[in-house]
């Protein structure tokens, strides 16, 4: 891989060949910047970079890119979101630059959760643009300096290319080719949906790995823990492309400490994740419990994160 | 091929207000079809509004012509049109603005609301399909769109919210692009699916603003000298 595309912590990390770690930061449904400082404050120096989330599940929140501005003043580096859900390629483009011209070096390229998910379900959609698109159109943008009609810029925004699958989601068989994809339109690393399912997982990284996207883009292994065993149930019900095997529900059904033992089944995870070939790094998402990302990189031997 | 669904009886009634000599009138073709708007729909809605209102001394006409969207067919109407002091059409949205430009002193109001373009699934079910994008790609997804079929519209899918044939957006859903990888796969052309495509060109779409076609080779003399 070429040295620096951007110059982002992450891709430092990487490239030092240390598993890198990020974490998850869900701005608030208010203007309160307090409680994105505070949520950052507990995820700095544990994490190599944080996820800003992009109204995830469709839910208005406080912009990706006004909170990273916030998580930047404070120390950290934030990966910002990006859905095509909310925006057409004028306004993406646009806010690339914006995020650029900020300072942030880390996107990750979504489509989106569909609007009915959330809480403006009345809402018209965009999706002008796919990820796929939106990897592609920020690789040409770093990379030839043009935008997607053709048009040139001076100050190309240097990013480090996020993007994401899901290797629960169906058809199984499309799952890994669909890296591949993502990889020959310009993704640098991909953050996977959270993972309970280990063996499964195992299956698609042999499928990554035989088609050697491992060496062509950084797999970061998502995870997160689970607070009780209702989440872990509704997780597994109702969340779309979940899967949580029953023994981890069982696990929490039957702790007497739900919390620490969700702890526990997240670092039980990033043990046998960690050591897959082709893994080279691990994403936790801890929604609504950043206190959770210190203890669990602890007890993972995650700690102390680099300084590069 | 179009498919829309008749507005609610309270609805309807709010539309016709005080008014007294109605005129209902349907239409013989898409809307035929699909129970919505054909001649039995025509005279339904007319029972059910004689019940509703039957102290209101109302008066209530029916026609159907063949096709609503097409002025020739409606000529052949114009007499109860004139005569009556609202027309609840029971066409899609075409045939209601085709009526209302027609016949410009008419009240026409809509009776049903204009869905969408597909076929039937099975016996009274219909599914949409095609999103009228302008530029086809039917080609390349063995036979079904992205576009009309992917809540998304995703032309790189599918996205990580498919699970077992079904969208995230409803379980009731089947996911668009598993059936493209199912077709694809029976035909032997998966890895068809591995091509990035470029983005959209929507411009043919909606999004390049209301849509006319022209024909130049169908134009008449006086036609092409107005021009």
């Amino acid at each position: 891989m070429a040295r620096f595309k951007s110059g982002s912590n992450l891709e430092k990390v990487f490239l030092s060949g240390t598993l890198a770690v990020t974490g998850e930061l869900g701005p608030p449904k208010s203007a309160d910047r307090k409680v994105i400082a505070e949520k950052a404050d507990i995820l700095k120096g544990y994490v190599d970079a944080v996820n800003i989330t992009d109204c995830q599940t469709a839910i208005v929140r406080t912009s990706s890119i006004a909170s990273a501005a916030i998580l930047m003043e404070r120390g950290l580096e934030p990966i910002v979101q990006m859905t095509c859900r909310d925006r057409n390629r004028i306004a993406i483009q646009s806010d690339i630059l914006g995020a650029a011209a900020l300072g942030v070096k880390n996107l990750l390229c979504l489509t989106g959760d569909h609007q009915s998910f959330g809480n403006h379900p009345e809402a018209k959609n965009v999706f002008d643009l796919d990820s796929v698109h939106l990897v592609s159109c920020l690789k040409n943008m770093r990379d030839k300096k043009i935008f997607i009609n053709g048009e040139k810029m001076d100050v190309a925004p240097k990013m480090f290319i996020g993007a994401v699958e899901n290797p629960f989601a169906d058809p199984f068989e499309i799952r890994a080719p669909r890296v591949g994809k993502k990889v020959a339109a310009g993704a640098d690393f991909f953050q996977t949906q959270i993972i309970y399912n280990v063996p499964k997982f195992k299956k698609w990284m042999k499928q990554v790995r035989d088609l050697g996207l491992h060496k062509k883009a950084y797999i970061m292994a998502g995870v997160a823990p689970l607070k009780s065993a209702g989440m872990a149930r509704y997780m597994k019900n109702f969340v779309p492309g979940m899967d949580v095997p029953d023994e981890y529900i069982e696990r929490m059904v039957e702790a007497k400490d739900p919390k620490d033992e969700g702890i526990n089944v997240c670092v039980d995870i990033i043990n046998q994740v960690k050591k897959i070939e082709g893994v080279a790094g691990v994403h936790i998402m801890a929604i609504e419990w950043e206190e959770a990302v210190p203890v669990i990189t602890e007890r993972a031997k995650l700690l102390p994160r680099p300084t590069l | 091929m179009i498919k829309a669904q008749r507005k609610g009886l309270e609805e309807i009634i709010k539309m016709i207000g005080s008014k007294k000599k109605l005129l209902i009138a349907g239409c013989g073709t898409c809307v035929s079809i699909c129970f919505a708007g054909g001649d039995k729909e025509v005279s339904m809605l007319s029972s059910e509004l004689k019940m509703a209102l039957k102290n209101k001394k109302i008066t209530i006409n029916q026609v159907v012509p063949q096709r609503q969207c097409e002025k020739e067919f409606n000529q052949e109407i114009k007499d109860q049109v004139v005569k009556a002091d609202l027309v609840v059409s029971l066409a899609c949205g075409v045939g209601v603005q085709v009526l209302a430009e027609q016949f410009p002193k008419a009240k026409v109001v809509p009776g049903l609301n204009t869905l969408f373009m597909g076929p039937p699934k099975e016996q009274g079910v219909w599914f949409e399909n095609c999103a009228g994008c302008g530029n086809c790609v039917l080609d390349l997804t063995g036979g079904i769109c992205p576009v009309a079929r992917c809540a998304k519209n995703i032309l790189n899918g599918p996205c990580g919210g498919s699970q077992n044939g079904k969208c995230e957006v409803s379980k009731d859903t089947d996911c668009g692009w598993q059936l493209i990888v199912d077709k694809l796969k029976s035909q032997g052309r998966l890895k068809d699916i591995n091509k990035v495509w470029e983005a959209k060109n929507w411009q043919t779409a909606r999004d390049g603003g209301p849509r006319e076609i022209r024909r130049e080779d169908l134009l008449l003399k006086h036609q092409i000298t107005n021009k």
